[in-house]
């Protein structure tokens, strides 16, 4: 109970209603049809993936997002029937083997802007380090950028749960299980750490929401912190799908601005002192900040 | 050490007239099922296990369907969700003297001795026996009887309100 912190959850709310290009509200989530396999080798988990608002319905438009799927064994598996829908994408996977699958989608974009003709101009949607040459016109100078990286994941389990598939990359924010994540329950503290690029992400915000959303009047959000380690533990006051997503850096509004309201969101290069309470005229051309979002849904039992 | 070995003598020493093994214990777990006035009826699957706090869980029994062909009825006990998290899924069934059959609504007992099948020896101290009924196309529920285990064994008792009725359960030596 320590942890949270309803007053600011408020303050965030009222800063997103102010805000609506932090219309941040868009959750990405997936949602796995079981957490839990007996593990006879010939099982099926399906898996409904989407952005919005409301967890877990589909009420915006999707992606086109590219699931992989890391087997107990460290291997790549192949999802099957995958289909990309005008609010959802689906896609079905054989649970052949016993232990831990991480299904992911992981999207790096790359943000920022350049100087043409005297004029600064953004970047277009959707640039990747791969099409930044043509997205960037011949005669540009002073192209400034950052990456934003999204990590959506969920996990399930036949049998025991197993702890190959956590390996790290060191690139956005990475979940590290002290709990596994097919491990929690109801009235039960679970913890998980989180690194930002392969360090303790310490001092960013985590929220956890149960699903169904839409029939309730409370939202039901758990607030909490990171540790200096970029640790987290949460308590879970009833069971069910809980979608837990952390940010760094680049989404918080001035309107916002405590102290170090930045947490340690760390944009490496962002030249100015943290948490300038600064003309706002001048923000949206500022130097670009990296991003990162992870968003993992876990079932918890009881 | 010496403070079990006490307790041990001073058991041995109360029951030292019917030449009982030392230590043996016998739990017997009394549960009703409730009857159901439903179109559709399958008997629950029931897992009965222990609970301690720093220790890991100890199935004393999972009622299943064991005579499906290729243990096919082995594909569901994950529905019995709490005990299939804490203790299910580390358990290979058929398992000796820990599986059976399931059971019809009504009042059973069942028994368990130290030392045979799931049932360890249990030393003093505050134990949670666990019960947990999942019924096909129906509901789930667990029921918590906490038992506080002395020398002198145990008693204790809970009951569900949906698809399990009173349960309780003696620790005797």
């Amino acid at each position: 109970m320590m942890n949270f912190r309803k007053s600011l959850l408020l303050l965030a709310a009222t800063a997103a209603m102010a805000m609506p290009q932090m219309a941040g509200a868009a959750r990405p989530w997936m949602l796995p049809s079981e957490t839990m396999f007996a593990g006879s080798g010939n099982e099926w988990l399906t898996v409904d993936a989407a952005i919005s608002s409301d967890l877990f319905y589909f009420d915006h438009p999707g992606q086109e997002w590219q699931p992989v799927v890391t087997a107990p064994d460290g291997s790549t598996a192949q999802v099957e029937n995958r289909t990309v829908g005008k609010l959802r994408q689906t896609f079905d996977l054989g649970i052949k083997a016993k232990g831990t699958y991480k299904i992911a989608i992981v999207n790096e974009m790359l943000m920022g802007n350049y100087m043409l003709n005297g004029e600064r101009k953004m970047l277009p949607r959707g640039t990747t380090a791969a099409t930044l040459a043509t997205a960037v016109p011949q005669g540009a100078t002073d192209v400034q950028t950052a990456t934003a990286t999204t990590r959506i994941e969920t996990f399930v389990t036949a049998g025991q749960p197993t702890g190959t598939v956590f390996t790290t990359t060191g690139k956005g924010l990475e979940m590290v299980p002290v709990t596994h994540p097919n491990d929690v329950a109801m009235g039960e503290p679970a913890t998980f750490k989180f690194l930002l690029n392969g360090k303790p992400a310490a001092g960013l915000d985590v929220v956890a929401i149960p699903g169904g959303i839409r029939y309730r009047s409370d939202l039901k959000q758990i607030d909490g912190k990171t540790d200096a380690e970029g640790k987290i533990t949460l308590t879970w006051p009833e069971a069910g799908m809980y979608w837990v997503s952390v940010n760094s850096g680049g989404r918080r509004g001035p309107g916002e601005g405590g102290p170090g309201a930045n947490g340690s969101g760390g944009a490496p290069g962002a030249g100015g002192p943290q948490g300038q309470a600064g003309p706002e005229g001048a923000r949206p051309m500022g130097p670009p900040q990296d991003r990162a979002t992870y968003a993992m849904t876990v079932e918890v039992q009881g | 050490m010496q403070i079990s070995h006490k307790i041990v003598l001073s058991g041995s020493a109360a029951l030292g007239a019917l030449a009982t093994p030392a230590a043996a214990q016998t739990l017997d777990v009394t549960l009703t099922l409730p009857r159901m006035s439903v179109a559709e009826y399958h008997r629950p699957y029931v897992a009965i296990w222990l609970e301690k706090e720093g220790a890991p869980a100890r199935t004393l029994t999972i009622l299943y369907d064991v005579d499906k062909r290729n243990n096919g009825g082995a594909k569901w006990l994950r529905d019995v969700r709490m005990w299939w998290r804490a203790s299910g899924r580390s358990l290979t069934v058929p398992a000796d003297g820990v599986s059976g059959a399931t059971r019809a609504p009504g009042t059973h007992k069942l028994s368990f001795t130290s030392g045979k099948g799931g049932m360890p020896t249990l030393a003093p101290g505050k134990y949670t026996l666990m019960v947990e009924a999942a019924r096909e196309n129906g509901g789930r529920e667990l029921v918590r009887v906490p038992l506080n285990v002395t020398g002198a064994g145990a008693k204790g008792s809970a009951a569900g309100q949906f698809e399990l009725g009173a349960v309780s359960a003696v620790l005797s030596r």
